[in-house]
């Protein structure tokens, strides 16, 4: 059967009459049925639900009321909350939490008619970079089984990349959307902080976490992007205007494009994602941008900035999992003190423990100013210099990760080696700024490698708008 | 050595106290659930009450005001920017695991709350800062044999909490401070001001130190005082307390003591050794907030006229002695009906009176809030315009019109007066009639009075009163009574 890549090829085979949306459903559960079990992306499968919905919005369909997103049938990271649903963050100690209520941006694809066909695995609380920290064990990348699907949305862009949906909602919080999209060979998009709701998102890192989508194509980000975009009144770091609206017109114009220094030389970047880095500034160049070469002495500073902060902020944002009032409770719960201890010892993996306990340290009394408050210090200065340079240029360029996905196992137990991973994407949550990665090529062995842009904050349509142009 | 012996007046308490205010707002600090006192345990609740995961807060804009209300009633000063911050720690009926407050940045610094205690200079207490926060449910281990209970309606009820600097310096200083503080959030209509549910919540921090000492001694934290009387009491007692520790060779440990209010003493709850550690930082998920010098100005024009400025006015402008002045500005509904009785009489001193003993009496013998009392403020006017034209006296007044008018709604006073049959009797012809007949039943006090026994005086009254049945008019009556005499053969 046909499988699609876009929602453009869905809606004009709708329009024609040549599938339905039960049939399309069918196959994506089809394929599930098939790839699922080896590859892990999904955790459950909302089989009878996602039918029944696509019957009901056939006959919208045809009487002409169906909304924007007919024909999108998408995954949900399982650290989005969906009414009537479980949401666990892929954590033991939230196994079998069923939510009260549906983030924003759920509601608002749903208003559009978009079918939620499952949940999608990915690494506890969001935390991890090759989604091995699952309680529901590691997503296999459907390229090459033997390599990690990246993280933490890595189900969601396994559950893209193996046709069991079209597009995915994931959530990013140093990389989380864009690496696996990259390891995958998907676009995956990191909006603006603040452009989506949290609203409905576990968190993890509360001034870092966003909701983003993982496609084929840019042009289905930027069609989820105009619907889950916009002002909440459930989150009060939601931005008050919409950053993509579809009015959005194709970029033709020349841009002025940095790339940095620091990021083509570093050490650990691969010669295979280097020599792609080189040819994509190429091609840049070619379509008559103008790139050019500066320097950014931050980078060495990025993973531990991102480390320190995000690690205290999801220290205090995991102390609501104490074996209490939801979730997991220890047997072993006796009074306070042993069921918060007990229930948190179970509960939480080792990676979200390490993380914890960093957070904890550095926001204790006597280590705060050294750790957190120097960091937020350099949050500033990346955020300045950030913007300072985004008033020269349009958009910053590097690859979305300094490697290709990598074998599964190999970083697991070298978290330094891990938290490196994220040292290009880390830069776009640090400053708050949209950055997309775009797949662009494969290493030899034919694993793929994205490549990122960012933009100004606010600047979404700009970004989305170009990148569309350099990829369709 | 033995109580007795000890001079406890060698020492100086040092008492900082915390006021935890609950704000009378129609919503929670960060989400929409109402909460009203005694709901069904866990009723008022939400996910964002409960902490469901991937909840976020919203603030509450009416706290921002209260709070600034406050400070401005104080003469803090209001922080322009500022930002909200966690303070983690892990409690069953704290769901969250942290408390929203703030820390560095609290919305009022500075400031002072003025208390007088009687045969003494007012004295201005500093305070350190108000902070808003929200606050925990409830952990109840008394409802249940074996499990403790929790009930979360009240998690997230907006709090302000107002510190004061260590400068009260007795329980006496403490309960006229806490009078204070009530009657402002009462008069600013922020917070209730009960504490007896718990909605003003007051913990002491007390320390004793030798006179002329700079040094602060260990401080002990007492908590559970619900009531301003219990505050004074427990505060007292952990003054004697602790000065008797130190004559007798004992440590103070530092710790949190709660008091039992049955026994009238303070009991060890926890050693606050090795504290815990809040870690505070800024509450992410909550932009910082900027309040500008207008949108100060523009709570300003909403605060009503403060009890300072009331007393000011009864006293200097409307002549009133401190007491009364006192008394009528205790409660804002109170001043508002005797300023009301004011705009339909000119007799100031009367509505005063009329207000302090009549009215409050009657509200007192009922239970009632002044806000319950049935009588219109202009009909109270009338009355006393009534007792001014001669047409009443005031016992008469007061003891028969004015309980008429409480039943009565529709007739004057005036009417009431008529109906009783109560009209004061100015008529002379009559009253001499008494008059003369009241001194011929009399001979004997006749000539004793004449003698010089003017005392006598009262007893020719009482029987005028008698014959009149109350209705002679005392001043015509005297003074006809004392002409009559006077001429009497």
């Amino acid at each position: 059967m046909k499988q699609y890549s876009s929602l453009k090829d869905i809606q004009s085979d709708l329009g024609a009459g040549l599938i339905t949306l039960p049939e399309l459903v069918s196959m994506y559960l089809k394929n599930i049925e098939t790839n699922n079990p080896k590859l892990n992306a999904l955790i459950e499968v909302y089989g009878e639900e996602a039918l029944e919905r696509a019957q009901q919005i056939q006959v919208k369909y045809n009487s002409g009321e169906a909304g924007k997103l007919a024909g999108m049938v998408v995954s949900i990271k399982d650290n989005i909350c969906f009414k009537g649903h479980q949401s666990s963050a892929s954590s033991s100690i939230l196994k079998g939490f069923e939510s009260l209520f549906s983030a924003t941006a759920i509601e608002r694809i749903l208003a559009e008619d978009a079918i939620i066909i499952g949940r999608s695995n990915c690494d506890e609380f969001a935390m991890g970079a090759s989604n091995e920290t699952s309680t529901y064990g590691p997503v296999l990348n459907a390229k090459n089984t033997l390599k990690v699907s990246g993280g933490s949305s890595g189900g969601a862009a396994v559950s893209v990349q193996a046709n069991m949906c079209l597009a995915a909602l994931g959530s990013d919080t140093g990389g989380s959307v864009r690496q696996p999209a990259s390891f995958c060979g998907l676009v995956g998009y990191k909006p603006t902080y603040g452009a989506v709701s949290r609203w409905g998102l576990i968190a993890y890192a509360s001034s870092f976490d966003i909701i983003g989508p993982i496609t084929h194509t840019v042009a289905d980000t930027t069609s989820i992007m105009e619907v889950i975009s916009g002002p909440d009144n459930y989150d009060a770091t939601a931005l008050n205007k919409k950053v993509v609206t579809g009015s959005t017109e194709s970029s033709t114009k020349k841009l002025k494009i940095a790339y940095f220094k620091e990021a083509i030389d570093s050490e650990g970047i691969e010669p295979a994602v280097k020599q792609q880095t080189l040819v994509f500034i190429d091609k840049l160049k070619q379509l008559g941008h103008e790139v050019k070469q500066v320097s950014f002495p931050y980078l060495d500073v990025l993973v531990p900035v991102y480390y320190t902060l995000t690690t205290a902020e999801a220290s205090s944002n995991l102390s609501r999992f104490a074996g209490m009032h939801y979730g997991k409770r220890s047997e072993l719960a006796k009074d306070l003190e042993t069921t918060v201890k007990f229930s948190r010892s179970e509960g939480f993996g080792a990676e979200v423990k390490r993380r914890i306990m960093t957070g904890t340290f550095v926001l204790s009394s006597g280590y705060y100013d050294a750790y957190y408050s120097k960091a937020q210090k350099v949050r500033r200065l990346v955020k300045n210099y950030t913007d300072s340079l985004l008033e020269e240029v349009d958009l910053i360029v590097s690859p979305t990760s300094p490697t290709v996905a990598f074998g599964i196992g190999e970083k697991a137990t070298n978290p330094l080696a891990m938290y490196l991973a994220d040292i290009f994407t880390v830069h776009a949550n640090i400053a708050g700024n949209p950055a997309i990665s775009i797949p662009f090529g494969e290493d030899e062995a034919g694993m793929p490698i994205g490549m990122q842009l960012m933009a100004s904050r606010c600047n979404d349509a700009l970004l989305l708008a170009f990148s569309e142009s350099i990829t369709a | 050595m033995t109580e007795l012996d000890i001079d406890f007046e060698k020492y100086e308490p040092v008492i900082g106290l915390e006021v935890h205010a609950q704000m009378l707002t129609k919503s929670k600090a960060y989400c929409t659930d109402p909460y009203d006192y005694g709901a069904e345990p866990n009723t008022q609740v939400s996910p964002i009450s409960l902490g469901h995961p991937g909840t976020l807060p919203m603030h509450n804009r009416q706290v921002v005001n209260n709070a600034i209300k406050m400070g401005l009633a104080c003469q803090c000063n209001i922080a322009s920017y500022q930002y909200y911050a966690r303070k983690n720690y892990f409690y069953a009926d704290l769901p969250k695991g942290y408390q929203i407050t703030q820390d560095k940045t609290p919305i009022c610094t500075g400031g002072y709350i003025a208390i007088k205690l009687k045969d003494q200079a007012p004295k201005n207490i500093t305070l350190t800062r108000i902070h808003m926060e929200e606050d925990a449910g409830k952990s109840m281990h008394d409802q249940d044999v074996y499990d403790t209970l929790i009930d979360l309606n009240r998690a997230g009820v907006p709090l302000i909490e107002i510190v004061t600097e260590p400068e009260i310096a007795s329980g006496e200083e403490a309960y006229a401070y806490l009078s204070e503080v009530r009657k402002l959030v009462r008069y600013l209509e922020i917070c209730d001001g009960n504490m007896e549910e718990g909605s003003l919540r007051c913990d002491a921090n007390i320390s004793v130190r030798l006179k002329g000492s700079k040094a602060f001694g260990t401080k002990v934290e007492v908590k559970n005082m619900n009531s301003m009387r219990n505050v004074q009491k427990a505060i007292d007692f952990e003054i004697r307390r602790q000065i008797i520790c130190i004559e007798t060779g004992e440590r103070i440990a530092q710790e949190t003591r709660s008091f039992d209010a049955l026994k009238g003493i303070t009991i060890s709850m926890r050693s606050k050794e090795g504290a815990s550690d809040y870690r505070y930082f800024p509450e992410p998920d909550l932009p910082p907030l900027h309040v500008s010098a207008d949108y100060i100005e523009g709570v300003k024009a909403l605060m009503p006229e403060l009890p300072k400025a009331l007393f000011e006015k009864y006293t200097l402008q409307f002549g009133l002695n401190e007491y009364d002045a006192n008394v009528l500005t205790e409660n804002k509904d109170i001043a508002a009906y005797f300023e009301s009785i004011l705009k339909h009489t000119s007799n100031i001193k009367a509505a005063a009176n009329w207000v302090m003993v009549g009215i409050k009496g009657y509200l007192n013998e009922q239970a009632l809030e002044i806000k319950d009392f049935s009588v219109q403020a202009s009909r109270i006017a009338d009355l006393i315009n009534l007792i001014d034209e001669g047409k009443v006296s005031h016992s008469v007044a007061a003891q028969k019109v004015f309980p008429e008018m409480i039943n009565e709604h529709h007739l004057s006073p005036l009417q009431i007066a008529e109906k009783l049959n109560v009209l004061q009797e100015s008529n002379s012809d009559e009253l001499q009639t008494w008059i003369n007949q009241s001194i011929e039943k009399f001979p004997s006090k006749v000539a004793e009075y004449k003698a010089g026994k003017e005392s006598l005086l009262g007893l020719f009254m009482g029987e005028v009163m008698k014959m009149s049945k109350g209705k002679a008019d005392p001043k015509l009556t005297s003074q006809l009574l004392k002409n009559t005499l006077d001429h009497h053969a």
